[in-house]
């Protein structure tokens, strides 16, 4: 049995300690907000927190994750629409198929925490999630609105 | 949005299916007590609290198409937009229902023009029939009574009912078969950029596409497919895997592929790894880019070639030319890539099958099931769930065969199969590999007087569809260059043709198709004649769509608002172009700048469309960006290569797209001219190369006739 913290709950798991966090999370704990895209950490749409890291998590087993705290898109907000992120992805109608959005997401969520007005450079270092619906124009957009609601949304 | 949130989607389509035949509009289907949503017609459902849910019938791959079919049936409705959801109709209750709902494929940008005057019928009937029950309760005269945002008004009297106090008796009423449609001038909903119905369940994770379907006692597959396009199964050694956690049984699927079934898909796709598998890879596994790449050549110069479109004597004008031009382009397979690998969920029991499938065609999906399992069509339910994007590889529908022959060995558990995205990429249907020789013949004040475009290279058609080819000839090789659609036509002495070149690599439609290359081709090598003949690209383009005004709207919308012929600075450079495809007029004007070491930068794309009508503008300024991305990913990165008779590039790291950084800023004009409905989806991909690789030769002096272009030296000095 692995512990893990999942969005705050404690989880146990019995799953092999090399197994990716990413099919952990989807096929043992059934969470499947967090996406497979790639299976080699090109893609993003795997992006988890990882005490409060973007992280993709097809590249992490399960056993080398300890006591670190996992959030997933499940958990960026309690009612899965307020976090600013969220708001603002709302407010700009981003997602088109939305198969990427909870990776992009989380990587915007994360990007903002670490850098709450990030420029259109921060972006595109931070941003390097794939979205093949070619949603980029807005979530940049999306993310200067997030910047600009702060804590407040 | 609390309404929104609210609502808790009711299985209402199960019911329907028991009611029996009928036609769409003429048909009658007795309410439903369910939810108390009451069913006016077949695409309008309206509950007592005015929640209207229209039912889609087209696939939703990220397009659009779930929002702008329901705008096009509120608006006939008169509906308040804020009550307004979607909901699909499953393809069994259609197949049981005679296809009352029509078409159910989704490409060729024609979800919205394809379905327009049934759907936007169905509104309107229903309207027809809240206004009657309304008028009855009232005991009043239909025609004094008007409906607008989701209530029926007595004029003179000013006394109201909301639908969802009437749409019970609504429903007891004929559907009417003859309803008038509102004329453009009088439309509310549809031009309005109103936000897309299915984005909240897409910010939090909640969205279950078909890759996320959880069952009970659920199972997964993992598969390999022979690695060699057209080659066999030989044996696998099952025994050897057999101990590994969580495998349950190791299946030969068709004649072509193994899966592994297991408790989780990881554990599959792990023991998939370790299994022994033998392959009987066939003639194919000699064939390499190199031989392809020569044996389209050989189409470039031969005498048989299917026509396209002539007029004149291209040979004579050449002839009589003062200066000629020729030039040699070429584009190669690609990979589609949705987000989402292939996947679908297939359960058997008893004779019957039921499958979770995220399809671009719900109807084919089915008879594919059914062809698998061996059963009837009737015997066969299909759930449609939201794609993970689809781009054309979703009306293929090899992977719902695949899961159906698994399921039916493993009787009585749902199985889910996913593909590996190594699976999805290896095992496309790519986008078809062609080359293309243009001459064209100039006169001495630098009139074209002449043009030949031969293509060389494989066709769709011939591979996926032979019954559609006409005489031969796969029309879908002109895409953007048929008499209908070509600009150029003041063009004195014209030849377009094709000389079919197939390999035996699996082709298929990929967004944009053929217009994605032809259009590369013809506007790169229009920019080369404009060059050769000493003029600006734009004045170029002007004269020689004199005869094409809705061509040159667009191409002149994109001039003034790029501001061409006004400085840039230092280092940045303009393209230009323009199209017609899907029905749309399209134009670009990009800006790139190219470093002396040959790092390109696009700065901005300007684009036109004349769809027609626009429905959602907002989300039509969505597609031509996600267009741009689409079709620049290809430009700029984009090929599979073969070697050994097998796709080269397995992943995103041997297969580049395009990222946020790479992303220029694109400003769309929407220029709806009416009278006709285009596409959305595709057209505007067409542009968004030319004009980058035109701005290209005009930053670096270099012609890039060969893709993509990572493989070209941009340095300049």
């Amino acid at each position: 049995m692995i512990k893990l913290t999942v969005n705050g709950t404690s989880r146990n798991v019995d799953a092999d300690a090399d197994t990716p966090l990413l099919w952990v999370l989807r096929e043992w704990l059934g969470m499947t907000g967090t996406k497979y895209g790639c299976g080699i950490a090109q893609c993003g749409a795997c992006t988890v927190h990882i005490d409060g890291a973007a992280t993709r998590s097809c590249q992490v087993p399960v056993g080398s994750v300890g006591d670190a705290k996992i959030t997933t898109i499940e958990g960026l907000s309690p009612d899965g629409l307020s976090h600013p992120v969220q708001v603002a992805w709302l407010q700009h109608d981003v997602p088109q198929c939305g198969y990427c959005q909870s990776g992009q997401i989380m990587a915007a969520a994360a990007l903002l925490k670490a850098t709450p007005k990030p420029s259109d450079a921060d972006i595109d270092d931070a941003m390097t999630n794939i979205c093949r619906c070619g949603t980029y124009q807005r979530i940049r957009e999306a993310i200067h609105t997030a910047a600009s609601l702060g804590g407040k949304a | 949005m609390s309404n929104r949130l609210a609502l808790r989607r009711r299985s209402f389509l199960g019911s329907i299916a028991a009611v029996g035949g009928g036609l769409a509009l003429g048909w009658h289907v007795p309410a439903l007590a369910q939810g108390g949503g009451q069913e006016l017609g077949i695409w309008v459902v309206i509950s007592p609290d005015d929640t209207t849910v229209v039912r889609i019938a087209r696939s939703e791959m990220g397009q659009g198409t779930f929002t702008g079919l329901a705008q096009l049936v509120a608006d006939e409705l008169d509906a308040d937009w804020k009550f307004v959801r979607a909901e699909y109709v499953s393809p069994d209750t259609n197949l049981a229902n005679k296809r009352a709902w029509g078409d159910m494929s989704t490409g060729g940008s024609r979800g919205i023009r394809g379905s327009v005057d049934y759907v936007r019928k169905g509104g309107a009937a229903a309207r027809a029939m809240l206004i009657q029950a309304a008028a009855q309760r009232w005991n009043v005269p239909v025609a004094e009574c008007t409906a607008a945002n989701s209530a029926v008004t007595h004029t003179s009297s000013g006394r109201t009912l909301r639908y969802g106090e009437v749409a019970a008796d609504a429903a007891k009423l004929p559907v009417p078969d003859a309803v008038k449609l509102k004329t453009p001038a009088q439309w509310t909903i549809i031009g309005k950029g109103v936000k897309r119905l299915d984005t909240v369940e897409k910010l939090s994770g909640k969205q279950v596409f078909a890759i996320d379907v959880q069952l009970p006692d659920m199972l997964n597959a993992a598969i390999a497919q022979c690695p060699v396009f057209g080659g066999t199964l030989t044996s696998f050694d099952a025994d050897k895997i057999k101990s590994m956690p969580g495998v349950r049984q190791v299946v030969a699927v068709g004649d072509n592929a193994v899966a592994v079934v297991a408790d989780k898909w990881y554990q599959a796709k792990t023991a998939l790894a370790a299994l022994p598998i033998v392959w009987n890879e066939g003639a194919g596994a000699t064939v390499d880019s190199a031989q392809i790449a020569a044996l389209l050549k050989t189409g470039l110069d031969a005498k048989e070639a299917a026509l396209g479109q002539k007029h004149g004597d291209v040979e004579a004008g050449l002839a009589s030319a003062a200066k000629v031009v020729e030039a040699v382009y070429g584009a190669p397979f690609l990979a589609h890539a949705t987000m989402e690998p292939m996947n679908c969920t297939a359960k058997f029991t008893d004779g019957k099958v039921e499958i979770w499938v995220p399809s671009q065609n719900g109807d084919a999906s089915l008879a594919s099931a059914a062809e698998a399992a061996g059963v009837k069509l009737a015997d066969v339910k299909v759930n449609k769930l939201h794609l993970g994007g689809g781009f054309g590889r979703r009306g293929q529908q090899d992977y719902t065969r695949q899961a159906v022959l698994i399921a039916k060995q493993v009787p009585g558990r749902p199985v889910k199969l996913i593909w590996s995205r190594e699976e999805d990429m290896t095992h496309d249907f790519y986008r078809p590999i062609t080359q293309c020789k243009l001459r064209a013949g100039l006169d001495g004040n630098g009139n074209v007087v002449a043009l030949h475009a031969r293509l060389s290279g494989q066709s769709i058609l011939a591979y996926l569809a032979p019954q559609r080819m006409e005489n031969g000839v796969d029309r879908i090789a002109f895409q953007g260059w048929t008499e209908e659609e070509f600009g150029y036509k003041s063009i004195p002495n014209l030849l377009i043709d094709d000389a079919v070149r197939n390999t035996n690599v699996p082709v298929g439609f990929w967004r944009g198709v053929n217009v994605n290359q032809n259009t590369i081709y013809m506007e790169c090598f229009i920019d080369e004649l404009a060059h050769a003949a000493g003029k600006d690209p734009l004045e170029f383009r002007r004269a020689l769509l004199v005869n094409s005004p809705k061509h040159l709207a667009v191409l002149n919308a994109v001039a003034e608002k790029a501001e061409w012929g006004k400085p840039l600075p230092s280092g940045v450079f303009r393209g230009i172009c323009q199209n017609y495809g899907y029905g749309s007029y399209t134009a670009g004007v990009a800006e790139v700048s190219v470093s002396p070491k040959g790092e390109l930068k696009v700065h901005r794309i300007v684009a036109a469309t004349d769809p027609g009508y626009a429905v959602n503008p907002q989300q039509i300024e969505a597609q031509v960006q996600g267009s741009f991305v689409y079709g620049l990913s290809a430009v700029l990165f984009g090929q599979i290569t073969i070697d050994k008779g097998r796709a080269v590039e397995t992943n995103f790291d041997t297969y580049p797209v395009m990222r946020i950084a790479d992303m220029p800023k694109v400003e769309t004009i929407i220029m709806p001219s009416g009278g006709f409905w285009g596409g959305v989806g595709e057209p505007t991909i067409a542009v968004a190369g030319p004009a980058v690789l035109n701005a290209i030769f005009a930053a670096t002096g270099k012609r890039i006739r060969t893709l993509p272009l990572r493989l070209s030296d941009l340095g300049h000095a």
